[in-house]
């Protein structure tokens, strides 16, 4: 199994030094600055793709996203820590470890009451954060100023494209590891689950606990996008890392860059970023028309998503592992 | 005693208008198993019709108690026609799909319509406060009450009640009942199913609109406002249980009471109270409090 996916590795790992490459030498800042944001929320986006593929979609993910986000956010506010290697992982923790615990209970619902039960919990976070003035409220707080190894720079344009080299390789890392794991035995049930669970479940594997298992790695994942969000944005608060709409923009990306292939939530959630930046300008009272729009087409027309389009492109079949 | 009697009056104000929406998205729910998002489109489109209307038949001369025609007037208007229309071009095609991809679908659909009518309506607010200055106010237990809101928990009880009696006493509440628990079985005896779906699915969309035409003369209209309906009245009949009538007034009833008691006497938790409710009902019963029982297939 592992040795007939080196080819998807092969070519991750050929896309992402092409744009870290790209990136560092031709494109512009403005431009720089979408992918960083971008490939941040594709984090999380490879997170929800390893659910989806097992049939699941969660309405609740920004629960895991706010975490993570606020982890990096409350550790610098609090501690003055702004060193990545502590902040990331920090918040890939929490993330993991609130979905370990949650994904107790979650693991024993399917289709909508999945998607709804995990809109519950997020919307209780949400809750909590805009009424508690110490976690800054509506308003939310910035971020602390991201050091690496304790290096730190003043110049925006350096910080920019060192997160920018950095979401490459997290993202690359990621990528390849996901992908790894999709090929592995345990990996291969999410499929198996979706398709039907009770022959998952003579041939002697616990599809409950498969199931907890991507539920605690989407939620990881999902807290490492909100984590690197909070650090690109460099400020959090309420509304844009926890409300609902967040679980409905990562729901929507999934959608849009479709199951096909770990390196689609990033092509994905790019086609979005621009997607957004342009419909603002273009048709300032029109975006969620574009998004709803899209979302219906694709779904009548497109149900592989961008990535069923480049792989036709390509001549080839979608890479199903 | 009298924060009590203000307490369970707030509650029951609030109730009986989620009610009136919930009932709508529960019925499409029980019958289509489809789960309406774009319902939160009915409502703002309802209550935004309502809005205008009122100010149309203020400008014409109506008296202030006559500007209530306008709140059936705009629910049969957008249930009748933004509801048939959907039915007939979006929601038809996704009968049999997958649940979620189907929530995914009427997501995208009340994305659409929000925006489409702030290309309608614009974006400044509406007020139409005139029907609840026609109201006479009542005293009960010495506290003043607004005449409009308790006008609004008999119209939800009279609603409550005549679906009810439809679906339990009529020959076409037979007929759904058959479909709802087997749809292919019906296809079988003869039962037009589609027309059924039709038919549920624009009697849904008119009391979705329905409880957002009583809600506007209240409020302001105002853009955005169709979102936080729909993730209560979720909240109401997961709850309740979907597709169970006295379970969307059972939970349309604990969500007022709630929200009424955090508001008045601890703010701090109004807003996820409810969910919190929600987590831990559907933690305990996931099939929600009143579901009906599930058909036993083999």
């Amino acid at each position: 199994m592992a040795l007939t996916s080196d080819r998807t590795t092969l070519g991750l790992t050929v896309g992402f030094v092409a744009v870290a490459l790209l990136g560092v030498f031709v494109l512009p800042d403005w431009l720089l600055n979408q992918i960083l944001v971008a490939f941040s929320r594709a984090l999380a986006v490879v997170g929800l793709l390893v659910l989806w593929r097992t049939g699941l979609v969660s309405f609740g993910h920004a629960l895991y996203f706010g975490l993570g986000a606020y982890t990096v956010a409350l550790l610098g506010r609090n501690y003055g820590i702004g060193e990545v290697l502590v902040t990331l992982p920090a918040a890939t923790l929490a993330s993991a470890l609130v979905g370990f615990l949650l994904g107790f209970i979650v693991r024993r619902y399917r289709e909508i009451f999945f998607a709804m039960l995990n809109l519950a919990f997020s919307m209780v976070l949400f809750g909590i954060l805009v009424k508690t003035e110490a976690l800054g409220s509506t308003d939310g707080f910035n971020v602390e100023q991201p050091t690496l190894l304790g290096i730190g720079t003043d110049d925006a344009a350096v910080k920019l494209t060192a997160l920018f080299l950095g979401v490459c390789a997290i993202g690359w890392l990621t990528a390849v590891l996901v992908h790894r794991y999709l090929g592995s035995i345990l990996g291969s049930l999410t499929t198996a689950v979706r398709d039907n669970e009770i022959r998952v479940e003579y041939l002697g594997y616990s599809a409950a606990e498969a199931i907890h298992g991507k539920y605690v790695m989407s939620a990881a994942l999902t807290g490492l996008g909100g984590g690197f969000m909070a650090i690109s944005l460099g400020q959090v608060d309420p509304e844009s890392m926890v409300n609902w709409t967040v679980s409905g923009e990562l729901v929507f990306v999934t959608i849009l860059s479709g199951p096909g292939s770990v390196a689609a939530p990033f092509i994905g959630s790019l086609i979005f970023e621009l997607l957004r930046t342009y419909a603002f300008e273009l048709v300032p009272y029109a975006w969620q028309l574009i998004v709803g729009g899209t979302l219906l087409l694709i779904i009548f027309f497109l149900p592989g998503g961008v990535w069923s389009v480049l792989s036709r492109l390509a001549g080839r079949r979608g890479v199903e592992p | 005693m009298n924060l009590l009697l203000t307490i369970l009056v707030e509650g029951l104000g609030y109730a009986s208008y989620l009610f009136i929406v919930s009932l709508g998205l529960t019925v499409i729910f029980g019958v289509l198993k489809i789960l309406n998002v774009a319902h939160g489109a009915f409502y703002a489109w309802g209550a935004y019709l309502c809005a205008f209307l009122i100010g149309e038949f203020s400008t014409m001369g109506v008296s202030d108690l006559g500007t209530m025609v306008a709140i059936p007037i705009a629910a049969l208007i957008v249930g009748l026609i933004l509801g048939s229309a959907i039915e007939r071009t979006i929601i038809k095609n996704l009968y049999g799909r997958d649940e979620v991809l189907i929530v995914l679908a009427t997501f995208g659909l009340f994305l659409v319509l929000e925006d489409v009518i702030l290309l309608v309506f614009g974006v400044d607010p509406y007020f139409a406060y005139q029907p609840t200055y026609a109201m006479p106010g009542v005293q009960i237990g010495g506290i003043h009450q607004d005449g409009y809101k308790l006008s609004m928990i008999v119209v939800s009880l009279v609603i409550g009640l005549i679906s009810w009696a439809v679906l339990n006493r009529t020959h076409w509440g037979k007929l759904v009942t058959a479909i709802i628990y087997d749809s292919e079985l019906a296809v079988a005896m003869g039962i037009n199913v589609p027309r059924v779906f039709y038919t549920v699915f624009v009697a849904g969309a008119v009391l979705g609109a329905l409880g957002g035409a009583y809600i506007a003369p209240t409020i302001s209209v105002a853009p955005g406002f169709g979102v936080e309906v729909i993730v209560l009245s979720f909240a109401v009949v997961v709850i309740g249980g979907l597709g169970s009538i006295p379970g969307a007034a059972i939970g349309a009833l604990l969500v007022g009471m709630l929200r009424a008691y955090a508001v008045l006497q601890w703010p701090e938790i109004e807003l996820f109270v409810v969910y919190a409710v929600m987590a831990a009902v559907l933690i305990f019963r996931p099939e929600g409090l009143f579901a009906p029982a599930k058909a036993r297939k083999i």
